[in-house]
């Protein structure tokens, strides 16, 4: 639950603010201390705990900084610009920023980041990037102009990703944005252009962004008040080519559309957002926590005296200027728990760190769990799910949209963008939808078959077989392998008559359809390294103790058998399928069943896939025995019981097919044998556990049971 | 330390008796627990859950019900149709009253605890008065169909719910009328069963009646509309008792299945004011039915068919991990069962009904630790005595010389004179007994089996000097002006000179036999006294406390001895403040006057006090023989306590001789098989 402390300003001394408020607040390289910077000259490096300044610098009259203050992460440093072109690089025992160290740049700077694990990174304003260290080794080097003529940079953000920064910009140019992101590690400058959407005539007020492995999450506050999200991919397919982005909607009318300042947006978490501003269009301004993913308003904060419509959040703190002076905000989110949701906590009024219960994060577990919120947030939580209703459809609206008339490569690429989006709770609905409007398509134009797209949407683990019951007849009739194998590995509630069908077509694609098919290959193992010396024989040595149960005609068909097990053997160490197929057979292995449904299909099996099944199960069952626990190598390999389980379902449904072919007459004898051989084993392997139990009860005995014993006991 | 052979006896056939009831006192933190066999026992929780005091069976007395009254005022009553007071102080029953109504099922007291209610087996509602000595009979409710299960107070004192067979009613205390019926379903998941008790109601006030029966079912009636609110269906057996918290935010039900469920007043959210009932925790720490369950304000007590007090702390409301924090099962009775004549190695059984004699077995074989010897001649059972009448045993005590059982119940006091010939025994019962020998709370013989100390139930002691034969009343030393507490434990001097008695709370009178007279009172302490003893020579007094406490006390110099005042001063170490069963029995060594040997029910200890005192740094129990450690090591770590725990649950430790042990065990599987079945409950695999 998402809450916001009571604030306390910095200072009680009003900073010289200008009228565009503060130039910016920067972490600097130990915990709790900030560095602020003022509009005009000077800066300040605050202890936030302590509320006070630890050290404060200014530049000269008639100097005028023009870009904060960051420190050097890697040195502990300060740097600041003064009159664009200026640096200034002083330590904390400096007094005088005159006295300094001072470069002086050929071109203008937009700003210097500095983020942790990384040199300082200068951001000219033509937009060009440079490495501190190289910049401050030849000063005076030609800076190139990246961005057009009136092109103007409105934002920019660092971040890392996989330790390699990467630096976004956003420019302006006539009511057009344009996204620039620079990558470190490849030195490569995407740039993109932000579509607007609907909202063309939208001025943006502010940005914000957040990083996760794939893509740069920008959001951007217009002047209609509401947050639009756009996604940048970090490693572009084609850097050179100028590519468009488009934004959709995340959250509406946040803050009243015709505020024209004072309107800020930062990212707190991966659901949070901070946005500063007047919520309705008379009201004061206000500081207010948003949930995107439930799409609430979690907590507000009305600032009465005014802001700047500037918003910094370090850590837990969210930095703000109210009225003339600077703001902290602590701003916590705690996890949200059932318990605390549903149940009494003892714990909730005290606050000491060691009371906090150790109860499951449901949130984090569950994907989307409950938000708790309070009652006095309730109204408000009823007004936003109506608007939820109406966000939410567009971007799958557009996507089936897109769908009824784009080339399949098109849906692909709108697909991979719709996936990328947040999940919301009724995804996997919308997944559905999806799956099913795509194969409505397909079945009006049988040329079009989204293989790609609709592989992408099983992988996303929410389909099952009742929300697109269609998807596995298609491929089915499409002799799709790879499609129904992920179809058997992801969906819990195929029908028995379709595993059948799947298993019919596994059987009797021929291998050259299957050397080309793209098959998940993990639950097969490499059996041909394990073949094995030992022969089967050996296994059926078992000594017998005094009785013999075999009777006559059982050891004749033993000797019958004899000669011919060699082979037998021969045959069964080496698999019968080609590794495609197992693992495609393993995956039938796999998937849930009912007996009482599989049996009727299983019949309808041509008689030599029968007896190839069992063959492959024969071989597998073989494989297992060889080692003392009874299990097949391997990722996830089908387990004794489901091979055991399959060898008697073949054998009951297809009784007298297998009785009648004398192929399949020799594996069942063969079969048979070795399964005698086991029980054998087993009926030993019982004896033993018997006599190990007896043993350990007279051992037990022999401690307890006697009601009167004379012992000797010393005590030390 | 020594080398011990050591009688490990475990036929000693002691069951004990179902739990019937128990009652909560909140002013005095003890519980009341009766059993099934009658008898009544008194815990102390603020003492170590010590049981303080008991009150014996009775054949006819099932007790059904148990109640504190305002004064702290302990009335049961039961299906011989009586109620009955206890008088707490001298400990025995004040007075019966008879009901009139049959067998009496359930009894509640008023809020203010003035009145008294029994539900008895012809439906009838009794309401009684209860005044400063008695009880008087005031009125009737409404007749009822049929019995009375159960009935609970509204906490204004103005209604009253009774479960019956298949219905609730409510009824009006000033007109005794019957406002509501409330109609139980029978079915059971969808089975009719053929009735429907309700073994327990708890009416809350809100008006909430919650009810519990024998479908299983935990519900929620409102009492003003007589409609159900809510239905928790939380067995598939009878659910046997309910008690509900004093701030009515927590119960807790007792099933048969064994299940001990806890509910819980909680907020539907997090911060809103709105409260539901939730079955938060469910605890199975019993075998059998549970028919009785109480609530402190900390813990969860229940009790059953399965002959264990279950205390289990509710640990949110426990503030500091101490002793209460724990989980106690409370089994074996506080006070010894058993006693033993050392010079022919006699042990004496005590029962509900009836003693065992045994003479234990010997053996020629030496071994060395864990040997377990072959036996020359087994232990024999030589008597089975059976008592008169219906009343249980309270006490008994065979002398030291083999020659004299002595035992007592109730209303009767008996002697019996033995005599040995060769393998033969004779019993001959000492004929009239003197009329203030009616009955006593403790017998003990003196070490030259010449004399006989009975503490009786006034607070008197008698002093008795046996002839052969017969016997001669010497002295009666009388309770102190204005105290008639009993006392409950004896000790004497081997030397016959000095008389130790203690009661449950007042400090130990130490008397001399010589002179008859009282010589000096150890000073009272917080705690009862658990075990009593005086060594032989020194006269010096041990006195165990329920807090794990043990004193020194030197009767003739009349102080603590300078080994008492020390461990005192350094403190014991805390592994032994916290075990949790109290030091039932001590002894000494004839030879080594610096060992004390003394149990509870998990370990024996000698504590030799040569040795230096462990500090809580010390390993307190190091069962490993130091074998491969130098001299040097073994020296520096030895300490005091010698413990061993080898022998458990323990009942009696006693030494015979110099290097003979005898240890009476009673091992819970023993008590477990000749429980009956407990109801067969599915488990996966089998």
């Amino acid at each position: 639950m998402a809450a916001l402390e009571e604030g306390f300003t910095l200072s009680a001394v009003p900073l010289g603010a200008g009228p565009n408020g503060l130039l910016g607040v920067e972490q600097s390289d130990k915990t709790d201390q900030f560095l602020v910077t003022d509009g005009g000259r000077t800066v300040i490096l605050y202890k936030v705990s302590d509320q006070k300044p630890l050290g404060s610098w200014s530049v000269k009259q008639g100097q005028i900084i023009t870009c904060p203050a960051v420190c050097n992460f890697q040195t502990g440093e300060y740097i600041v610009v003064h009159d664009n072109k200026v640096l200034r690089i002083w330590s904390n025992e400096d007094v005088n920023l005159d006295k300094v160290f001072k470069a002086t740049l050929p071109a203008e700077i937009y700003r210097i980041h500095s983020i942790q694990g990384t040199e300082p990174l200068v951001l000219f304003k033509e937009g060009a990037v440079r490495g501190l260290e190289a910049l401050l080794a030849e000063p005076q080097q030609k800076i190139e102009t990246v961005i057009s003529d009136e092109e103007v940079i409105k934002w920019t953000k660092i971040f890392m990703v996989f330790r390699h920064p990467v630096l976004i910009f956003i420019t302006e140019k006539h009511g057009n944005y344009f996204a620039y992101i620079q990558m470190f590690n490849s030195r490569t400058l995407s740039k993109y252009t932000l579509l607007l959407g609907q909202e063309e005539k939208s001025v943006i007020q502010s940005f914000s962004a957040s990083v996760d492995r794939k893509f740069i999450s920008l959001m951007s506050l217009s002047s209609d008040g509401c947050i639009y999200e756009t996604l940048i991919p970090i490693h572009p397919s084609d850097p050179e080519k100028n590519q468009r982005v488009v934004r959709s909607l995340l959250l509406k009318t946040v803050v009243s559309g015709n505020a024209r300042n004072g309107v800020a947006l930062t990212v707190l978490d991966k659901d949070h957002l901070a946005v500063l501003g007047p919520p309705l269009p008379a009201s004061k301004e206000c500081l207010s926590i948003w949930n995107t993913k439930f799409q609430t308003l979690q907590t507000s904060k009305e600032l009465p005296q005014g802001t700047s419509g500037q918003l910094w959040y370090y850590g837990e703190n969210l930095f703000m200027l109210h009225g003339k002076f600077l703001t902290v905000v602590p701003y916590k989110c705690e996890v949200s728990s059932l318990a605390g949701a549903l149940g009494k906590l003892k714990h909730s009024q005290d606050p000491g760190p060691q009371t906090v219960p150790h109860f499951v994060n449901w949130e984090t577990s569950q994907g989307y769990g409950l938000g708790s919120q309070n009652s006095e947030q309730s109204k408000r939580i009823l007004r936003r799910r109506k608007i939820e209703v109406s966000v939410q459809p567009p971007a799958s609206k557009q996507l089936l949209s897109t769908i009824k008339k784009d080339s399949e490569k098109h849906i692909e690429v709108e697909l991979c963008k719709f996936l990328a989006i947040k999940q919301t709770p009724d995804f996997h609905t919308v997944i559905g939808d999806i799956v099913l409007e795509l194969l409505g398509r397909h079945k009006a134009e049988p040329s079009f078959y989204p293989r790609n797209s609709l592989m992408q949407l099983i992988q996303t683990h929410v389909l099952s077989y009742s929300l697109c019951p269609g998807l596995m007849e298609v491929a089915l009739e499409k002799a799709d392998v790879q499609m129904l194998q992920l179809c058997l590995q992801q969906f819990p509630d195929i029908p028995e008559s379709v595993t059948c069908a799947c298993l019919k077509i596994f059987l009797s694609i021929s291998d050259d359809s299957l050397q080309e098919a793209e098959i998940n290959m993990e639950s097969v193992s490499d059996y041909s390294d394990s073949v094995q010396e030992e022969k089967m024989e050996e296994q059926t040595e078992i000594l017998h103790n005094g009785f013999n149960p075999e009777e006559e005609n059982c050891d004749n068909c033993d000797r019958e058998l004899n000669e011919k097990p060699r082979d037998a053997a021969e045959e069964t160490t080496s698999c019968p399928v080609i590794p495609k197929r197992a693992a495609l057979l393993n995956a039938i292995l796999h998937s849930a069943y009912s007996e009482m449904f599989l049996l009727p299909h299983l019949k309808d099996i041509p008689a030599q896939h029968v007896t190839l099944f069992l063959q492959y199960l024969y071989f597998l069952y073989l494989k297992c025995s060889e080692n003392a626990t009874m299990t097949l190598p391997g990722l996830h390999p089908p387990t004794l019981n489901q091979i055991m389980d399959w060898i008697c379902l073949l054998l009951d449904a297809n009784f007298t097919v297998v009785v009648m072919i004398p192929e399949a007459k020799r594996l069942l004898l063969s079969l048979y044998k070795f399964v005698k051989s086991q029980i054998c084993i087993c009926s030993e392997l019982n004896k033993i556990e018997v006599s190990f139990r007896e043993l350990q009860k007279l051992s037990q005995e022999k401690n307890n049971r006697e009601l009167y014993s004379i012992e000797v006991l010393e005590l030390f | 330390m020594g080398e011990f052979k050591v009688h490990r006896v475990r036929f000693f056939n002691y069951v004990p008796s179902g739990i019937r009831c128990v009652a909560y006192n909140n002013q005095s933190n003890r519980l009341a627990v009766s059993r099934t066999d009658g008898t009544v026992e008194i815990y102390n929780l603020s003492a170590n859950y010590f049981q303080e005091k008991f009150f014996p069976g009775h054949e006819s007395r099932a007790t059904e019900a148990l109640c504190w009254a305002k004064g702290q005022r302990l009335f049961s009553a039961g299906l011989n149709g009586e109620i009955i007071e206890y008088d707490l102080q001298a400990l025995n029953i004040k007075y019966a009253v008879d009901a009139f109504g049959g067998p009496i099922w359930s009894m509640a007291i008023s809020p203010h605890g003035s009145q008294l209610l029994v539900g008895c087996e012809d439906g009838s509602v009794k309401l009684f008065q209860i005044t400063p000595d008695k009880i008087q009979f005031e009125r009737n409710f409404d007749r009822q169909k049929s019995r009375i299960l159960s009935l609970s107070w509204h906490p204004s004192g103005t209604h009253v719910a009774a479960g019956s067979i298949d219905y609730i009613s409510v009824f009006d205390v000033k007109s005794g009328s019957a406002v509501h019926k409330m109609l139980v379903d029978r079915q059971y998941m969808s089975v009719s069963k053929r009735k429907c008790i309700i073994w327990g109601v708890a009416f809350l006030s809100d008006g909430t009646v919650i009810s519990v029966d024998s479908a299983g079912k935990v519900q929620f009636w409102d009492s003003a509309t007589g409609t159900l609110v809510k239905n928790h269906l939380i067995a598939s057996a009878d659910v046997q008792s309910i008690a509900v918290s004093d701030q009515e935010d927590s119960f807790v039900v007792g099933t048969a299945e064994g299940t001990v469920f806890h509910f819980q007043l909680v907020s539907v959210t997090s911060n809103s004011s709105e409260k539901q009932w939730v079955r938060t925790k469910p605890f199975q720490h019993h075998t059998h039915d549970v028919r009785a369950v109480a609530h402190s304000p900390t813990a969860l007590i229940s009790g059953g068919t399965d002959t264990h007090l279950v205390i289990r702390p509710l640990m949110e409301k426990v503030e500091v991990k101490n002793y209460d924090a724990a989980l106690r099962k409370i089994t074996f009775p506080h006070r010894r069962l058993i006693s033993c004549s050392k010079k022919r190695q006699l042990l004496l059984f005590q029962f509900a009904h009836h003693l065992e004699l045994w003479r234990l077995g010997s053996t020629v074989a030496t071994g060395k630790n864990g040997d377990t010897l072959p036996l020359s001649k087994d232990a024999d059972h030589l008597l089975h005595l059976k008592t008169k009448g219906p009343e249980n045993i309270i006490c008994s005590c065979i002398s030291p010389c083999g020659s004299w059982i002595a035992y007592s119940t109730t209303s009767r006091f008996f002697l019996y004179r033995l005599n040995y010939e060769h393998d033969n025994i004779s019993l001959q019962r000492v004929s009239k007994m003197p009329a203030f020998l009616r009955s006593a709370l403790q017998i003990l013989f003196s070490e030259d089996s010449t004399k006989l100390f009975v503490a009786s139930n006034q607070g008197s002691l008698h002093v008795i000097r046996l002839l052969e034969g017969s016997f001669k009343h010497l002295h009666t030393f009388q309770p102190q002006s204005g105290t008639v507490e009993s006392m409950c434990l004896l000790a004497v001097s081997p030397d016959g000179n000095w008389l130790a008695a203690s009661g449950t709370s007042a400090g130990v009178h130490v008397y001399n036999i010589k002179h008859l007279k009282l010589h000096c009172t150890v000073p009272s302490y917080n705690f009862p006294v658990t075990a009593l003893a005086i060594a032989p020579n020194t006269n010096n007094l041990v006195i165990a406390h329920s807090d794990q406490q043990v004193f020194e006390y030197s009767i003739p110099d009349k102080q603590y001895t300078e080994w008492s005042r020390t461990i005192q001063k350094q403190g014991f170490h805390y592994l032994w403040l916290q075990r949790d069963t109290p030091i039932t029995h001590i002894s000494f060594h004839p030879k080594r006057p610096m060992h004390i040997l003394l149990h509870d029910a998990y370990m024996f200890c000698i504590i030799d006090k040569s040795l230096p005192l462990p500090n809580d740094k010390t390993l307190l129990y190091n069962p490993l023989p130091p074998t491969n450690e130098s001299d040097v090591i073994r020296r520096r770590t030895a300490h005091a306590f010698k413990i061993s725990k080898i022998y458990k649950p323990l009942l009696f430790m006693d030494l015979l001789d110099e290097r003979t042990l005898v240890a009476v065990e009673r091992p819970l599987d023993d008590i477990i098989a000749q429980l009956p079945p407990p109801i067969k409950k599915k488990k996966f695999g089998t």
